[in-house]
């Protein structure tokens, strides 16, 4: 039996209107990512990349087309049940961290799980900091952090509350070489521990290479890249 | 020349755009209200003022007065005349008038012909008369009366009143006397008759208060020479006013409130500096990226530095403009609440505040802007663009410190005492700890109480709410301080408004006495107690009274100066009255010593009232040397009493057994409850005995709780200020913050909470913030107005629940609601364009 997509997004369009000119970003676009993979979302600036990861994640909604994950339809859902999936089975990785400033690396890890009511949220917080190295700062403010130190809390809070699925956009935009290198490894590492679906925007091709498939978003229609 | 006039319109320019682009909103809200705040004070207090130094003359009745509680001496004329001084005596005392059938309490002035030396009456043939200007003194046989006489007795001009044993004719209503006080100084109606009536009255006998005055004018430096050698002619109970010095119990009560409104101001101006340093991030951090692009062109750091200076002269300039212009508007309101309590008109106000509102706006707006000026002083411009000042901001005491150095020296300069304005600075810092302790303690009791039950969703978010209490504490602190204050003061004045005043007035007995009358003669005594026995009045004695001075303490002669307290001084400087019983009064109870035997009639012994020989520092076995009427009299204290004053009867400080003061003339007083409907009867009995006066108890308190009322209205429309500046504190920290809350918000809606979640979150942390202010606003309101009915004015205390609820309700309710408006907006928008800005 086939099995069924994980996201699926069908005709979508988005638009804008900027002083009184209408901007169509994505025009009629399909996708389907099972269960597992690992995708890359690649194009140039501007392209509507971000766009995307946003409806797909039910952050912001289409102007025409469905979004389903796990098979739920998102038109079907208003904001709050949107976030309820998102609680319930995905997280995130933004390119400016999004750390809050006036919480401690661990209070930031421990939030989503706050909203989850998840129990022992401060020992699984805890975990998820040792697992991206960062044991020894847990009581440290963004501000005291690198940048691939947030970068890590931020990784770590994304896995904390074990999603099925991880939104990373351009998650090594903000990092010098070395420093994003080293956040691509732990990424991919504990991606493939927790088996978690990605969907990942950049525009970076090496990074796009190491996943499963690639896919390119030019004149707001995506395109498999192969080979 | 150029460059500064190019700088300043770089300046204006600059302003102007920070202005529109919303930075400088809450900053110039905050500086106008605390400029309005000080100028209402300053122009009410300085036209108070101004009435009591323009109008020294006319307050006085002439350029100089000699005052005494018996007969001026006569070297005092003499001298006066010899100098060639025109001189006037007046005589001031309360007594009964009678009109028909009725009789009420005055305050009689019976003047010489002279009167008044300076200034002038205004007089009317009506209540509603405009009235005419005169510079003259009733006639022989005439009496002009105020309003609210002739309102009470019915009278108009023509009616025929008696005072004492004379006949008046009423020929004048009395609209206007510059000599009188405001509300507070003048209990009873005046009437005013000439001097030369007064023995036909015969109201001045021994034992009569009356208030004896020799008025002078003339030269002003031979006035002045005259003051300075007649000093050391002044004897015991004679004082002299001048123009400086006129009316000095209105001049002191005008301290006390210029110094309590004043700090009540204080107030106003330290929330809104809180509010200023909390909004003023958005403005330096626009101002930072403007300057910052300024040295990108090339602009100096002088140039810089100048046209922030500009800047900051500006909007202290035209918010200090605003603010005194409402200040103006204000002190109307307080002028129109409180003027009439000091003095009978005011004049217009004058131009000082104007300037002290300016120096605090330009002193309150410097201290916000030099921390930032000092650190810009060295950066490049790569620096300010790369935001490396705001990076590494700078420790807080350096960025807190002008302001906090401005607040103290405008603490001490309203306050104009040392003791005052330190115990004032101290009583903000226990503020900011206790509520420090209540915000940490309630955080730590929420943290418990949850993990008691984890497994609830709502439960968890609450904890977030928690959470955000605590991570901005500091923050929260400064706003749970600027409601607090505001909430305390409406509570404390609900509570001494209503319930302290109800409470005293109930722990009164249905029957306790509701009537003095006081300086009946010996003669008269049977006849008092005879209207006693026809009323049926069972509960009422009559005291005797011996006026003396207390001379030595042991073998010491003292001098009011030797104590430091007020109390003790007035206490040892005016006479007292002695009195002889045989058995204690009934609601006196012994604390030492013992009270005499019937054997022991005529000992020379003393029984004083407690408080009294503590003040004094007089001990049971001392013995004290009184002059009585020129005769000395030496009595040894055996015993002190405690003495229940709220009984409304009358009762004494100092007692000796009978037969002690056989010798010297008494005259008597007595408290008794008249029963409803007898004012007849006892209108029958001032008329035979024309020199009692009957002091209407119910009325005096009447009079008090008008003055309590309007009193308590001033502070309440100062503290408006105070409630407003909250307010504001709690916006500037809501827009301070709103960044950081809405990136909040919008990850915690990223994450998958719903926009209930986030709300539950915010109104617990805002309900928390208005449940610490309603707490310490009910414990510091309940605890100071506990201390104001058990030590002031001694009556249980009751705790008033119901207003303590409902300011927890309130609190707890409107200020959470008013932040959730603030942010409601944003919950409706996608997280993703949020995601975008933050």
């Amino acid at each position: 039996m086939q099995q069924l997509p994980i996201i699926q997004a069908n005709d979508l369009y988005y638009e804008i209107i900027n002083h009184d000119n209408q901007i169509r970003i994505l025009q009629g676009l399909n996708l389907s990512i099972n269960s597992g993979e690992q995708v890359a979302i690649i194009g140039s600036s501007g392209s509507g990349k971000s766009t995307l990861l946003s409806l797909l994640a039910g952050l912001d909604m289409p102007t025409a087309g469905s979004v389903q994950i796990q098979g739920e339809m998102f038109s079907n859902l208003d904001e709050d049940g949107r976030a309820a999936i998102r609680s319930a089975s995905m997280g995130f990785v933004f390119q400016s961290f999004q750390l809050l400033p006036s919480l401690t690396a661990l209070e930031n890890v421990m939030l989503p799980l706050q909203l989850k009511n998840q129990a022992n949220a401060k020992e699984l917080a805890l975990e998820a900091l040792n697992k991206v190295g960062l044991s020894e700062r847990v009581t440290h403010y963004p501000k005291q952090l690198s940048g691939g130190e947030q970068q890590r809390v931020a990784i770590a809070r994304a896995f904390a509350t074990q999603p099925t699925i991880l939104f990373a956009d351009e998650p090594t935009g903000n990092l010098d070489h070395a420093t994003g290198q080293m956040i691509i490894e732990l990424l991919f590492r504990m991606n493939a521990e927790a088996g978690t679906t990605l969907v990942l925007v950049t525009h970076d091709i090496q990074l796009a290479d190491r996943c499963h498939r690639q896919l390119k978003l030019s004149g707001g229609v995506l395109q498999e890249v192969t080979g | 020349m150029r460059s500064i006039m190019l700088n300043f319109i770089l300046a204006w320019s600059q302003t102007l755009s920070l202005w529109r682009a919303g930075a400088l909103r809450v900053l110039v809200f905050a500086l106008v209200l605390a400029v309005s705040a000080i100028t209402a004070v300053g122009f009410f207090t300085e036209r108070v003022e101004s009435a009591l130094s323009q109008q020294g003359a006319l307050l006085l009745g002439g350029d100089l007065a000699v005052l005494a509680d018996h007969e001026i001496p006569a070297i005092f004329s003499e001298r006066a005349q010899k100098q060639g001084f025109v001189a006037v005596k007046t005589y001031e005392f309360p007594s009964m008038v009678v009109a028909g059938d009725n009789s009420q309490l005055v305050e009689i002035k019976a003047v010489g012909n002279n009167f008044p030396l300076r200034g002038d009456l205004t007089l009317g043939a009506t209540a509603s008369d405009s009235g005419r200007v005169v510079k003259a003194a009733p006639a022989s046989g005439e009496a002009w009366i105020e309003p609210r006489l002739a309102n009470v007795l019915d009278l108009t001009v023509g009616d025929q009143i008696t005072v004492g044993d004379k006949s008046l004719v009423v020929t004048a209503i009395l609209l206007r006397e510059p000599s009188r006080g405001g509300d507070m100084f003048s209990f009873a109606p005046r009437l005013m008759m000439n001097a030369e009536d007064l023995a036909a009255t015969r109201l001045i006998q021994y034992g009569s208060r009356v208030k004896y005055q020799l008025l002078l004018s003339g030269d002003l430096k031979e006035i002045q020479q005259f003051h300075q050698q007649m000093k050391p002619e002044l004897g015991r109970g004679e004082r002299i006013e001048d123009l400086r010095n006129a009316r000095p119990e209105i001049k002191l009560a005008l301290d006390k409130a210029e110094q309590f409104l004043g700090l009540s101001a204080m107030v106003s101006v330290i929330l809104a500096m809180a509010a200023m340093l909390l909004s003023s991030m958005p403005y330096i951090r626009q101002s930072l990226d403007m300057f910052a692009l300024m040295r990108c062109f090339g602009a100096l750091q002088n140039t810089v530095l100048q046209v922030l200076a500009m800047q900051t002269l500006l909007i202290a300039f035209f918010s200090a403009l605003l603010g005194i212009v409402i200040g103006y508007a204000a002190q109307t309101g307080l002028a129109r609440l409180a003027g009439s309590l000091f003095v009978e008109a005011l004049p217009p106000a004058s131009f000082s505040p104007v300037v002290i509102g300016l120096a605090a706006s330009l002193a309150m707006m410097v201290a916000v802007v030099v921390p930032h000026a000092w650190q810009m002083r060295k950066l490049t411009a790569m620096n300010i663009l790369r935001r490396e000042t705001l990076a590494q901001p700078m420790s807080a005491q350096a960025k807190y410190l002008p302001a906090a150095l401005v607040m103290a020296v405008m603490v001490f300069w309203q306050a104009q005492d040392v003791k005052i304005a330190l115990s004032t600075i101290l009583a903000m810092i226990a503020l900011c700890f206790v509520v420090f302790a209540f915000a940490y303690g309630l955080v730590y009791l929420a943290k418990a109480f949850i993990h008691l039950s984890p497994h609830n969703k709502t439960l968890s978010t609450i904890m977030i709410g928690v959470q955000g209490l605590k991570t901005r504490l500091a923050l929260s602190t400064v706003q749970t301080i600027g409601f607090s204050m505001g909430l305390m003061v409406l509570m404390l004045l609900a509570l001494i408004r209503g319930d302290l005043i109800n409470n005293w007035q109930a722990s009164l007995p249905a029957d306790a006495p509701n009537r003095f009358v006081i300086n009946v003669q010996p003669q008269q005594i049977d006849g008092v107690k005879r209207f006693f026995s026809e009323q049926q009045i069972e509960e009422a004695s009559v005291f005797p009274m011996v006026r003396a001075r207390l001379v030595k303490i042991n073998h010491d002669v003292i001098k009011s100066s030797q104590w430091k307290e007020d109390r003790a001084r007035r206490l040892a400087e005016r006479e007292f009255n002695l009195s002889w019983a045989d058995v204690m009064q009934s609601d006196n109870k012994l604390v030492a010593g013992r009270w005499w035997k019937a054997a022991e009639h005529g000992k020379p012994y003393l029984s004083l009232e407690q408080d009294l020989a503590k003040t004094l520092g007089i001990r049971l076995g001392d013995t004290l040397s009184f002059d009585v009427a020129g005769t000395p009299l030496v009595l040894t204290v055996t015993s002190l009493r405690k003495v229940d004053w709220d009984t409304m009867r009358a009762n004494f400080f100092a007692v000796t057994p009978p037969g002690v003061l056989d010798n010297f003339s008494a005259n008597y007083i007595s408290s008794f409850h008249l029963p409803l409907g007898a004012d007849l009867q006892l209108n029958q009995l001032v008329k035979q005995y024309p020199n009692l006066t009957v002091i209407d108890v119910a009325a005096l308190m009447q009079q008090v709780r008008g003055i309590m009322q309007k009193m308590s209205s001033t502070i309440e429309y100062v503290f408006i200020f105070s409630l407003i500046t909250g307010v504001a504190v709690l916006y500037a920290a809501l827009v301070a913050t709103r960044a950081e809350r809405v990136a909040e918000a919008t990850l915690m809606r990223v994450f998958g909470a719903s926009r209930r979640q986030v709300s539950i979150a915010y109104f617990t942390e805002f309900a928390l913030i208005g449940l610490i202010a309603a707490l310490v606003a009910t414990v510091a309101a309940n605890l100071l107005a506990y201390y104001i009915s058990v030590k002031v004015l001694d009556i249980p205390f009751q705790f008033n629940l119901t207003l303590a609820v409902s300011a927890m309700l309130i609190a707890t309710t409107a200020i959470p609601f008013a932040a959730w408006l603030g942010l409601r907006g944003y919950l409706n928008i996608p997280p993703r364009q949020l995601l975008n800005s933050i």
